[in-house]
């Protein structure tokens, strides 16, 4: 029973990082129907400057949460800046060119961006300063740290703000139109390019504040865990139903418990045949299971033929 | 009369072959690593050319393509070195790691039927990552993959007495390991390409063709998408395994790593870069995709050193950097690659109108 609640607690804490960073690829392919490759390591950009600026500041005497609250801001501009580029260099001028072209300018950029990222930060693991005391809460027999509550809350919150946004803003509403169809949107006087860049920004600050979620949890980064992460979320995305809202953070959420569950109980299941190191065959398991069921993930909408 | 053996056409074919008979020698001269990566250049038009299949002929987008290259050298690997003791020759290794892989492809292709776009990308890209975590970690509790080391001291292409890995003299003429590899890949390659022309103008290749331009609408034209689809699917895999075999001979080791999804990527980018389902192109972007990083490691310290004076750069890092503008710019002025087929160069162009 312990281990189930542990890895429950440990499941949602990296479910939530997931889901934040799933959101990200779920505007941008909701809008214009592109996966945008890069995502990953725009979120990986987000933690490096993050630690950065909090390094920075810690050292000059600044209490380490009013550090961490910088970190966050600049991070976040940084990642917003990179997102609004990106879209302009390598999706703008390719949106009436083949399907398969941007796809090969996202793996061009994100080539760009890793190896920018190793020039800056060189290419050893970096330490991510703690923000918030890590105190130990037990409940139940499991244990759980302030940090991971704190990922969780703001996890929530960030989430919040971006549901609001979506629901109840005139950008969110012209978000939605352009989505629908952009051709009608265009017609009720929204600036496309406007709203494609938008989600842009936004799907990167998001990105950005899972960065940095990212740093505290593991408390290193470097310049290569982009893409595993933006690989990870992606499937989320796509579990989910890629284009959908809710289905981003629920599949975000559930691969996190996916894979905490599998690595806890794998071995026992199995009789020690496999350990816990086949933890990220079950992402890709899954997804492979539910898709065979469901073609357009779990929340998706039956979409017409884009192939 | 056959209208393509004009007297024109047969001085080119006849100068192309002289061209390449040569190539491996005068480019031996400049260090038999330079007839290494052009080897590699080759082995990847095969491997580009076999997922020309999948995605350019029959349009299904497969980002998991490198697991079918690792089947291959991976029943290579095992049927060819100390690790189990087994040392088959090549003429039965090659098919059965085809078929394994041809295998693999069906595996994958049959619960991803109904998948469009972009979902099936996902699947394959989860599918090929699931058969390098399998590579990774079948050491334990029975030592299969040897995980993570991989397998060392596999046995070179060997025929009859004649040995693919060593010098030898041949005429008075001496011939390294490598180039003698050349010649055989240059020989699959030329298998490769004639089995995609022959695909290409067939009822099969029509039947893709019609199945990537509208699935629906060649359904209902009486084309059994299911079976065209699996088709497609497992003839890639097969050309992907043969290709993985010949990469385990050549390297004499074969590890996880060089299974890796970014690998998937950049077959992909060959094709599409240099534009997909057109079998000229298919190679011009494989060959150019495959020497650009190894030119570039030549380039970036010497360039730095003549602009500023020093080397401020890592170069390893620059030489990577260069190559993703590379792709970048390249898509971003030729969307649709650098050398598409005429009538996909007329469908875009009506497209943008």
């Amino acid at each position: 029973m312990d281990i189930l609640f542990q890895q429950i607690i440990n499941g949602l804490v990296q479910g939530s990082i997931y889901a934040m960073v799933a959101l990200g690829y779920t505007m941008v392919y909701g809008i214009m129907g592109l996966i945008n490759f890069a995502h990953g390591e725009v979120v990986m950009i987000g933690t490096l400057v993050a630690i950065s600026i909090v390094t920075l500041l810690v050292q000059s005497g600044m209490p380490p949460a009013l550090a961490g609250a910088f970190g966050v801001a600049g991070a976040a501009l940084v990642c917003m800046a990179l997102g609004w580029s990106l879209e302009r260099i390598a999706y703008r001028p390719l949106r009436r060119a083949q399907r398969l072209a941007p796809l090969i300018t996202a793996i061009g950029m994100s080539i760009v961006l890793q190896n920018l990222a190793m020039m800056i930060w060189g290419r050893n693991y970096m330490t991510f300063p703690p923000l918030i005391e890590k105190t130990q809460y037990e409940f139940a027999g499991a244990a759980f740290t302030s940090v991971q509550v704190m990922i969780v809350v703001v996890a929530a919150l960030s989430m919040s703000g971006l549901l609001l946004l979506v629901y109840r803003t005139r950008l969110g509403m012209a978000m939605r139109a352009t989505a629908q169809n952009p051709a009608v949107a265009g017609l009720m006087g929204v600036n496309a390019n406007r709203i494609i860049s938008s989600a842009f920004v936004v799907g990167s600050a998001l990105g950005a504040i899972a960065g940095v979620m990212v740093g505290t949890y593991y408390e290193v980064a470097h310049y290569q865990m982009g893409f595993m992460l933006g690989l990870k979320a992606f499937t989320a995305a796509v579990l989910g139903g890629i284009g959908n809202f809710a289905g981003a953070m629920a599949g975000g959420v559930l691969l996190g418990l996916i894979e905490a569950l599998g690595a806890g109980y794998i071995g026992d299941l199995t009789g020690g045949f496999f350990g816990s190191h086949y933890q990220d065959i079950f992402a890709f398991a899954v997804l492979i299971l539910v898709l065979m069921f469901r073609p357009s993930g779990l929340f998706g909408e039956k979409t017409g033929d884009r192939a | 009369m056959n209208k393509w053996l004009t007297p024109r056409s047969t001085l080119g074919l006849v100068l192309v072959a002289a061209a390449l008979i040569v190539l491996p020698f005068v480019v031996g001269m400049g260090g038999q690593a330079w007839v290494r990566i052009l080897n590699f250049a080759i082995l990847y038009a095969f491997l580009a050319l076999g997922l020309n299949i999948v995605v350019g002929f029959a349009g299904l987008l497969d980002l998991g393509y490198v697991a079918f290259y690792a089947v291959g050298a991976y029943t290579w690997a095992l049927l060819a070195s100390p690790h189990f003791g087994l040392h088959l020759p090549f003429w039965a290794i090659l098919p059965i790691g085809a078929v394994f892989a041809c295998i693999a492809g069906a595996l994958l292709g049959a619960p991803t039927l109904k998948l469009r776009g972009d979902y099936l990308a996902i699947v394959t890209l989860g599918f090929g990552e699931i058969v390098r975590i399998f590579m990774n970690n079948l050491n334990a509790p029975v030592n299969i993959t040897n995980g993570a080391q991989g397998i060392t001291l596999i046995d070179p292409v060997v025929v009859g007495q004649f040995k693919f890995s060593a010098t030898s003299t041949i005429f008075g003429l001496t011939v390294t390991g490598p180039q003698k590899y050349y010649y055989l890949l240059v020989l699959l390659a030329l298998g490769v390409i004639l089995v995609n022309y022959r695909l290409q103008h067939s009822r099969i290749g029509r039947a893709w063709q019609a199945i990537r331009e509208d699935e629906i609408a060649a359904k209902a034209i009486g084309i059994n998408t299911r079976n065209v689809k699996l088709l497609a699917f497992a003839m890639g895999a097969s050309f992907g395994g043969i290709a993985g075999g010949i990469f385990a001979a050549m390297q004499g080791f074969v590890s996880p790593e060089s299974f890796s999804l970014i690998e998937s990527i950049m077959i992909l980018a060959m094709v599409v870069l240099g534009g997909m389902g057109h079998i000229p192109g298919v190679i011009l972007g494989a060959v150019l995709l495959a020497i650009l990083p190894e030119a570039l490691r030549y380039a970036v310290v010497p360039v730095q050193k003549a602009l500023f004076g020093e080397v401020l750069a890592d170069p390893e890092s620059l030489r990577m950097l260069v190559f993703g503008l590379a792709l970048v710019l390249v898509m971003r002025f030729r969307p649709a690659g650098l050398w598409p087929s005429p009538e996909r160069r007329r469908e875009l162009a009506e497209k943008t109108q």
